[in-house]
């Protein structure tokens, strides 16, 4: 049987007709009870119980999915790794990701595909360009790597860009994290599905929360549509079912959940080797790994429980594309979709015990939830754990709200929402 | 493109609509008020799953008005004006 992949298996296998590979995940029946139970297979979820296995030691943990894991925001992502954010505890946040992502594929013994390839924000006036200047010395100060870009920089990482003297929005400069990159957003489920599967998490696909059990005030569990599971400890990493959910545990969250779409060209040969961004088109682009251009944009404006986008946001989003690269009107589109993200006023995510004591939140992530994924788990999985804070969490509890200590990463976000 | 009931104008198209938030959160009175009282009221969303009420602007003519709306399949189920009145 061949557990661990390595060049070496590969070969082994390939010697003995591929037939000693195991599959990657156990899918077990449900237990009655747990020690604590992490509600969505999504790359939170997943990560969040392999954390609390290795980092914690606490492996009776059950990730309950309602549909298949990865199926929601993680398979329907950009796949962006980055973390060009503005204030220090941002910094922390998105850093510790960052940091986690580049050790992963040897981590969980899953390749990824990270593939830091690099990023530029680009500034289209001088006014831009100031605001550039300073978010790179923000982000220098906090001890994140950044560049301010020239004309010239911009024109050598992304030479197909319209730098026609008529461009609608022409090239000042741009903020440029050399470690910024892609990854493989199935990889990154599967592969902590896989490590976590191993260190004994059970992970229950098809099994929708119907409700929680509310004993003496607190969250003792929950009745599933696989019968009922109790734990002393939940959380839930549901992204734009949040609200869903805790209106089941009897709580509103500052949340408004919306479909953001993206979309993906033929696949072509390798054009464009950086992620490019341009706030003024509302736009970011990458190649991926096969090939196709992946398209990303902003929100549509129309709160939405439906997985699918509407055509005025996509016509927005392809104008903008070919005023970036005119190049790409050759390409036919192959691919449009969207995923329901949970938009939070500050643009950041909330991390904390829920208003239902022994229930833990991970979630407003809003559109940039993929390139958090690690530092998602590890955070909650400490929740889970300690029932506490961490330094780098504690920011972002719900209590922000009401003590108007906001962290307004609207501009971090990159794609105005 | 989806058409939205503009309660004075008729049906237009959704680009000409901007939300506006959750009906019937109304600003709390007073100058008294407790600061978890606030916070509901300034961040808390029901954000419903289904059947919602909402309130919009049609930029177009600059006027608010009432929408219930479905967030799954996305179907309008009626537009009225902020007085209740069904007038396009």
């Amino acid at each position: 049987m061949t557990r661990r992949y390595s060049a070496l298996s590969l070969f082994k296998e390939g010697l003995a007709g591929q037939t000693g590979w195991k599959q990657a995940w156990r899918s077990p029946e449900p237990k009655p009870t747990y020690d604590a139970i992490v509600i969505g297979g999504g790359g939170h979820g997943l990560a969040t119980a392999y954390y609390l296995a290795k980092n914690h030691n606490i492996a009776r943990v059950a990730v309950l999915e309602k549909g298949w894991i990865g199926g929601g925001n993680t398979g329907r992502n950009t796949t962006v790794v980055r973390s060009n954010y503005y204030y220090p505890q941002s910094v922390e946040l998105y850093g510790l990701a960052h940091r986690l992502y580049e050790g992963l594929s040897k981590d969980l013994n899953y390749n990824v595909m990270l593939s830091q390839r690099g990023m530029v924000n680009l500034c289209h006036s001088t006014g831009e360009m100031e605001i550039g200047a300073r978010t790179v010395n923000a982000m220098q100060i906090n001890g994140i790597d950044a560049e301010l870009f020239s004309p010239e920089d911009v024109r050598r990482v992304a030479p197909i860009y319209n730098f026609s003297p008529d461009a609608r929005f022409p090239v000042f400069g741009g903020i440029w994290q050399g470690r910024a990159g892609t990854a493989r957003h199935d990889a990154v489920a599967w592969g902590y599905a896989r490590a976590a599967s191993r260190l004994g998490v059970d992970i229950i696909q098809n099994c929708e929360i119907t409700d929680f059990i509310i004993e003496g005030g607190r969250c003792r569990g929950v009745q599933t549509t696989r019968g009922a599971i109790r734990a002393d400890r939940t959380g839930m990493a549901v992204a734009g079912h949040s609200s869903v959910l805790g209106t089941k545990a009897g709580f509103r969250l500052p949340i408004n959940s919306y479909a953001l779409q993206a979309c993906v060209t033929e696949p072509v040969k390798p054009i464009l080797d950086t992620v490019v961004l341009s706030p003024g088109c509302g736009v970011y682009v990458s190649q991926s790994d096969k090939g196709e251009i992946v398209i990303g944009g902003g929100l549509d404006r129309i709160p939405s429980y439906a997985q699918r986008g509407n055509l005025p946001t996509l016509e927005t989003v392809i104008a903008g594309l070919l005023e970036m690269f005119p190049i790409f009107g050759q390409l036919k589109l192959m691919r449009q979709w969207a995923g329901i993200v949970d938009v939070v006023p500050d643009s950041s995510p909330i991390i904390g015990e829920s208003p239902l004591p022994n229930l833990f939140l991970n979630c407003g992530w809003g559109t940039g939830g993929f390139k958090a994924i690690p530092a998602g788990g590890t955070l909650l999985a400490h929740l889970l754990a300690t029932g506490k804070h961490n330094d780098i969490s504690r920011p972002f509890d719900l209590d922000r709200f009401a003590s108007g200590r906001l962290i307004d990463e609207a501009a971090g976000s990159g794609i105005a929402h | 493109m989806q058409l939205f009931p503009c309660p004075f104008c008729g049906p237009r198209d959704e680009t000409e609509f901007h939300y506006g938030g959750d009906a019937g959160n109304a600003r709390p009175d007073g100058t008294q008020v407790p600061i978890d009282r606030w916070a509901n009221y300034l961040y808390l969303r029901s954000n419903p799953k289904g059947t919602a009420r909402e309130i919009w602007v049609h930029m177009t003519c600059g006027e608010f008005f009432v929408m219930d709306r479905d967030t799954v399949t996305h179907n309008v189920l009626s537009s009225a004006t902020l007085g209740g009145e069904h007038v396009a």
